[in-house]
Order: C-alpha cells, then structure tokens, then sequence
C-alpha cells in the first residue's frame, strides 16, 4: 500500500514508537526494535510498505551511516586515529582476508560458480557499521577493546570496499555497463570516470587533502560566524551542510561517503565546536539509522525463504558462522582478552549493508542472476535481523558461562577516568576560578560555555571549552554527561540555573550537583529542588571583608578566623531553615516581597542567636573558680 | 649581641593575663624578633619559606606557649612538622639550626608542685617536655632548661610582674650570649643565680 508522503511517514514513525520502547523495556537494542518494526510494516504482514519502496528508502537512509561515521570522527581526535593505524591494516586486512578465502571455499563447494562466489564472498567479508556500532554506542562500549577493533576493522571495510566496487566489473564478461546506481556506497559512474588514472587518483588525493584543510581554514571560522548570530537552527543547517559537502565531494571523486564523513569528523574533532556539532546532528543521525533498520526489515523477502528454506537457512548458519571463525583467529592472533573477542566474534558476524550494494551493483553486471540475488539479499537481511538476537545470547548465555570476566587493562583505565569525569558549566569569572583551581590540581574538566569568543580565548590559552547552551540536555548528553561523576554548575543566570537542576535532578539522579547560586534567594529554591551542595558567590566574600573590618580593628585573627567560619556554618544552617518553610507564591511579581519577607525571618533568627559570645575555649576562668574548692589544680 | 626569635603560640591570646604580662616585656625589644603564630596563620596555613628564612637570621629559638595538657597549642606542633624539615633542620644535610639555643617559655595553671611524681600529675614538666628537647637535639641545637611560670591562676599582680621582669632578664642574658652557669642542676632557668635576686618566686 502506498500513499502520500505523509501517510508513509506516519507508518514509519508509529512503527518506531511501537516497536523501539518494546524492544527496550525487554532490554534488547533498539536495532532489533527498528528491525521488528520494518518486518511488521513490510509487504508480508502488514504490507504498509512494499517491498521496492523499502528498497528506495534502504538506500536513502543509508545517510544515516554517513552521518554516524561523521560523529564517530568527531569522537576521535586525530592523534589516536594515527595511533589507530597499524589495528585497522592489521586487523581489518586481516579480517577481510580470512573471511573472504572461508566464504570464497564455501560458496564454491555448495556449487556456485567461481565469479559469483568470489562476489558473493566480497559482499559477506563485509560486516554492518550501522548495526554494530549503533550497539556498541548504546551499550558504551566504544572505549573496550572490543569497540575499538570491531571500529578498526569497519573502518578497513569501508577503504576495501572501494577497491571492491572497482574489481567486480572486472569479473563481469558483458561488457555492458551498469545504470547508475544511486546508492551511498560508492557511486559508480561517477564524474571523473572519464579521466585518466593518474588524474583520478590526483583528484582522490586532492579531495582528501580538501577535506582537511576545509576543515580547518573553512569550517570553523564558517562556525564561529554562525555561533555568534546565536541562532540555533543556523548552526543545525550548517551541521548538515559539513556533512552533505563532504559527502557529495566524496561522491564525485569515487570515494565512500562514509569514509569522507570519518575524515571531516575527525578533522574537526579538536574544535570548540565538537559538542555541538555532535548534539546538532544526534537526532538526524538516529532518525535515518532507524529508518535504516526499518528498511532492512522490510526488505526481507519471506517469499524467498518460503520456497528454499533449507537452503537459506543453511546458507544463513553458514555465513554466520565462517565469519565468526575468521572474527576468533583474528582476534586470538591480536591477543585480544577471551570475552572481548567472543563480544567481537558475536557482533561483527552479520553481513553488512554494502552487501546490498555490492550484489545489486554485481546482478546489474549479470554476474549473479535474480534468484541468486534474491537469496544473498534475504541471507543478508536476515544474518543483520538475527545479530542482535546473537548478540543476547552470546552476553546472557555464553559470556558469563566464562565465570570471572576477564579485565581488560583499557576499560580499568578508561574506567579510572570516566570515575573522576567532571563537567563545568559557565566559564565566566565564577566558573573559571573554579576551571583554573582544578586545573592546577591536575583535574581537567570538561568545561561548556555558551560565549564563542570567550571559548575561542581559552582555547588559544589551552582550555579544553566547548561551545554551547548546556541548559540543552542534547549538548550535555554528548559532553558525557551520563559518565561524569560530578556537574558544576557556575551559570550566571539564576532562573537557568534552576532550570536546569530541574531537569539534572530528576534525569541524573546520581550525579552530584555542585552549585553557584547568586545570593541567598535562589539558594533558598536551589535548597528547595533538593541540591546538597549550593555555594553562594557573596556569602564567603562578604564574611571575609568582615573578618577583615574586625582585624583591622584589632580583634586576634585566630579568634576571628573561627568565628567567620562558625557563621558561615551558621548561615548556611538558617538557609536551610528557612528554606524549608512554606513558600507564599511562585510569582515573579511577589518576588520582591519575599526577598524582604526572608530577610526580615533572617535578621530575626540572627536577634535569637544573639551577639558572638567569647566562646569557652582556652578559658582559664572556670578554672580559676574551681580552684577555690580544690587545690589540686 | 645574639639576635633572639620568639616563636608565641597562643589561641585565645587576648584572654589571657599572664601572656599579656610576659609579651609586653619582651615584644619590642631591638634585636628580638617576636613571630605571633596565630596572628600570623589563622588559617594555620604556614608559610614555611618564611619561617626557615626567620630561623636562620637568629641564634637563639624560643618556643612560647602555654602548656595546654601537657603539651604545646596545635599551630605549635604544626610549625615544628612543617618547619624543621628533614635535609634542612635534622638528617645528612640538615644542619641550618645546629648550634643555635633553644628553649620552651611556658605558662601553666598547675604549680610546679603538681607536676612532680608525689603530684597529680605524676611528671614533671621537664619530663613533658622531652619530646620538645629531644627536637632541638637532632636538630644539634643547645637546649636550655624552660623558663616556666607555673601556677598562673594563684599569681598576683605583683608576682606576674616580677615573672616579666624576670623574663626580660632571661632575654638579656641570652642576647649577651652568657653561658648559663650550673645548668645541669638547674630544673628551670628561673632558678639560675643571675635571675635569682630578683623577687620573684
């Protein structure tokens, strides 16, 4: 069935809503969710969707991997990606070999002729970046050695990729050639097909050194522009425009959009704008990789699999299970710890979605007929459907049957860092004290501001500040706050302020809020919302100068060093206090009156208190009148 | 002339008499430093470059406090730990304080009667302030029995003021470097014959 646009959104949309918060209250990953949803929609039980529309929309949506790559670049900052280096040769050349000769000696053995399993084993070699890092992200496991080489190895998949969509016209007799496709892996036809080699392979040079120096001469000054009109939609625009460029230039030149994305990101990975970036183009990302999935799932062709299920089946097991081999020596032969490899084995053996690139692209150029074409792609359809249903069973059933989990050093240490993870909101004259005392201990925050100029200047002096309005949860989600121990919170603003503890307080409750309150009045809401700790930027300043006025009139220092710190204490006390007593009204109007109305219970509780007596201690006195009945002393 | 760094510990120094009586004395003296610790450290936050810098300008080093049980104030204690550090003050190298003079000028509410070991408190003061001696002998300084004025509670007016007297003597002798005869039968410096005629107790 097919409608107005609309009408398809909304299918997709309500399939997503249904489906997703399902999949996870049963504790499966949302990719399983998304892909319920597109079989649930599809052409064989719903029939929302036909199957040659989900195919459209399959391709359309593979932006979504464009775009979490661009991400993933922006999490990585060009020295650990140079570090990355010899793990993504070694690992994903390594990969891709072992699985391509076990599939290639599979695929020949059932009987396929040689060009189609050689094809064939090419689209199989390759694993899901969607799937498996969308998992790896939700279950934050980017940092473990698991995410780290599952990441290397996709990486190398998406270079050989390239080389692929250029060998298998080789291994076509015709010499016809293929329409156009218009997918994301890799235009064929593109624009400088016509040019020499060495022209081409220039350009290619050209476009990624392009990309770098753009990076750094062309989009961030384009940014800083952009931030200081401080329109948020502005900056969302150019979000997507950085990634859509890189993408289309990548397209031209011949190579992987995907890989183009990865480079940009990374690039830009050392700039202030890194945080906003990522929460500007966070939603765009998950939408088209939901989309994604729901394609995949709807594009699974029961028909197939009703006529030969013996066959798919066996070709599915398989598969699934030629790549988790290679996937285990690979990852014996880096010495990577038991469980993280069997997470590996696990996660990376689906067949990805260059396979359905790869095999349209191979059919176009007759090298496999429809029917084997047909049955590749329910197989690769049906190996990503069944990944995170491995997934499970491998973390519930296999991993623990390992008894003690295996430490491995990484995460301890990523561990150790994330443990101590602090976030410092505002930079202005209370946040940087705060920013410059820790820093001098060693402790570097993460530190957000929302003035581009000011986080221009502290970066030039070494900083590490992100531009941005952290009262939006997407930008603190991506500063990390859901690892972050401790949130300093030194905004100007008041009335930001408790917003902002608002939404922290009932999202994070564990995360301990450290607070600047500007005087005694909102400290009285921020006590009320139930922050333990709230620091009033007047309170210690104005004892101090009394301190100070009392020293200068000869009182001991000592003496009054104690009695300053014995009414702070004090007052924080009345604070509380008094917060605890019923408010009168939340209007901004009775605002005033309050003040006074709380000053007023506050000069009154300091009338009980009374004057400071000379406290008792060191005081011979008592013991002077003792004396008199007793000698001894 | 030996220059003489006084080194006053007390908290609640504006209460207390008999202090007042004895830092008067000596206070304003040319060639006598006097340091106020808690003046000086409220935040007990001690400067030790400054300190060390003090120390190595003077000869003689005396530690004023009361003796509050049995020992100095904390800012006291807290200077000796922070201040007399190893490779400085004791150890290989540490030889900046060696034969400077030292000695603890304390006030006690107890009498010298009640610090003996027929007294309530079984010890005498110069058997509590053994740790105090033994401190300024790693440091190879000469320790000097304690000036004491002990039983501050029952002095009269006149008595504090022949104690202050007495202790601007004391500052006198040290600055003239006197050898201090007859120290070793001499619990307290009080009891020396050069501050002997004077009429205090």
């Amino acid at each position: 069935m097919s409608g107005s646009i609309l009408f398809q959104a909304i299918i997709f949309l309500a399939g997503a809503i249904i489906c997703v918060p399902i999949a996870r209250k049963l504790g499966l990953s949302s990719v399983l969710g998304y892909l319920l949803a597109g079989i649930l929609i599809g052409p064989f039980i719903l029939n929302f969707v036909g199957g040659k529309e989900g195919e459209d929309i399959l391709h359309f949506s593979e932006f979504g991997v464009v775009m979490m790559l661009f991400l993933i670049g922006l999490e990585i900052d060009p020295k650990s990606f140079w570090n990355m280096r010899k793990t993504i040769l070694g690992m994903g050349t390594s990969q891709v070999g072992i699985t391509l000769l076990l599939a290639y000696l599979l695929f020949v053995t059932v009987g396929f002729d040689w060009k189609v399993s050689l094809t064939i084993s090419m689209a199989v070699a390759l694993s899901s970046t969607a799937i498996v890092l969308q998992t790896i992200k939700e279950k934050n496991m980017m940092d473990t050695s698991y995410g780290a080489s599952s990441f290397s190895i996709l990486l190398f998949q998406d270079i050989i990729v390239i080389f692929m969509l250029a060998a298998i016209p080789l291994l076509s007799d015709t010499t016809q050639q293929p329409a156009a496709s218009d997918h994301a892996g890799g235009e064929h036809g593109y624009l400088l097909e016509s040019l020499p080699l060495g022209l081409q392979a220039l350009a290619v040079i050209g476009s990624v050194v392009g990309v770098v120096l753009a990076g750094r001469y062309l989009i961030v000054p384009m940014l800083r522009l952009v931030a200081i009109t401080r329109l948020r939609e502005l900056f969302s625009a150019s979000a997507l425009l950085i990634v859509l460029g890189i993408a289309y230039l990548m397209e031209v030149v011949g190579l992987s959009p995907a890989l183009g994305a990865f480079l940009g990101g990374v690039v830009l990975a050392n700039s202030e704008f890194k945080h906003e970036l990522e929460s500007n183009l966070e939603p765009f990302k998950g939408l088209l990789l939901g989309l994604f999935f729901i394609a995949v799932g709807a594009s699974i062709n029961f028909m197939v699999i009703g006529e030969s299920p013996l066959m798919i089946g066996g070709l599915l097991v398989g598969v699934i299970v030629l790549k988790a081999v290679a996937l285990y020596v690979v990852g014996m032969v880096f010495k990577i710890k038991t469980d993280q490899r069997l997470l590996m084995t696990v996660g990376l053996a689906q067949i990805g979605e260059f396979a359905f690139v790869l095999l349209s692209f191979a059919f176009q150029l007759n090298i496999l007929d429809s029917h084997q074409l047909d049955q590749m792609l329910v197989v690769t359809a049906l190996s990503m459907a069944l990944s995170p249903i491995l997934g499970i069973i491998n973390e519930r059933v296999v991993l623990p049957r390992f008894g003690t989990k295996e430490v491995d050093s990484r995460t301890t240490m990523d561990h150790v860092a994330k443990a101590h993870k602090v976030i410092l909101i505002g930079f202005g004259h209370f946040g940087s004290t705060v920013g410059r005392f820790l820093r001098a201990y060693g402790i570097e925050a993460t530190i957000l501001d929302h003035d581009s100029n000011r986080v221009d200047l502290l970066r030039k002096m070494g900083f590490e500040v992100y531009y941005g309005d952290a009262t939006r949860m997407d930008l603190l989600e991506s500063a990390g706050i859901a690892e972050a121990r401790i949130l300093i919170c030194a905004i100007d603003n008041p009335d930001a302020t408790i917003e902002l503890m608002k939404i922290l307080k009932e999202k994070y409750p564990l995360l301990k809020l450290m607070v600047r309150a500007k005087g005694q009045y909102d400290a009285y809401d921020l006590h009320n919302l139930g922050i333990q700790n709230i620091y009033r930027e007047t309170l210690e300043t104005s004892v101090k100068l009394a301190s100070d006025v009392l020293y200068h009139m000869g009182f001991r220092k000592y003496s009054v060093h104690r009695q300053a710190q014995n009414f702070i204490k004090y007052d924080e006390e009345s604070l509380k206090r008094l917060a605890n007593q019923p408010k009168n009204s939340d209007e901004y109007i009775f605002r005033v009156r309050e003040e006074i109305a709380y000053q007023e219970k506050q000069l009154e509780e300091d009338l009980k208190r009374g004057i400071i007596d000379y406290d008792n201690q060191w005081d011979s006195e008592q013991m002077r009148l003792a004396r008199k009945d007793s000698a001894d002393i | 002339m030996k220059s003489v760094l006084i080194l006053f510990a007390h908290p609640k120094f504006e209460q207390s008499r008999t202090n007042k009586a004895l830092v008067d004395q000596i206070k304003n003296r040319s060639g006598v430093t006097f340091h106020d610790l808690y003046e000086r450290y409220p935040d007990f936050n001690i400067d030790i470059m400054v300190e060390k810098n003090l120390l190595t300008r003077h000869d003689v080093v005396i530690w004023h406090h009361p003796l509050y049980w049995y020992s100095c104030p904390p800012l006291m204690k807290q200077w000796i730990d922070l201040v007399l550090e190893f490779g400085w003050a004791y150890g290989p190298e540490g030889n900046a304080l060696v034969s400077k003079r030292c000695l603890n000028v304390i006030t006690a509410g107890g009498s010298k009667e009640v610090y003996c070991s027929q007294g309530n408190n079984n010890y005498s003061v110069n058997e509590f302030l053994r740790p105090f001696e033994q401190t300024a002998t790693l440091c190879g300084m000469e320790y000097l029995p304690p000036f004491a004025v002990m039983g501050t509670h029952q002095l009269s007016d006149q008595q504090l003021e022949d104690h202050a007297a007495q202790y601007g003597q004391l500052i006198s002798l040290l600055q003239e470097d006197k050898s201090v005869k007859a120290i070793g039968n001499c619990k307290f410096l009080n009891d020396i014959p050069e501050l002997k005629n004077s009429n205090a107790i």
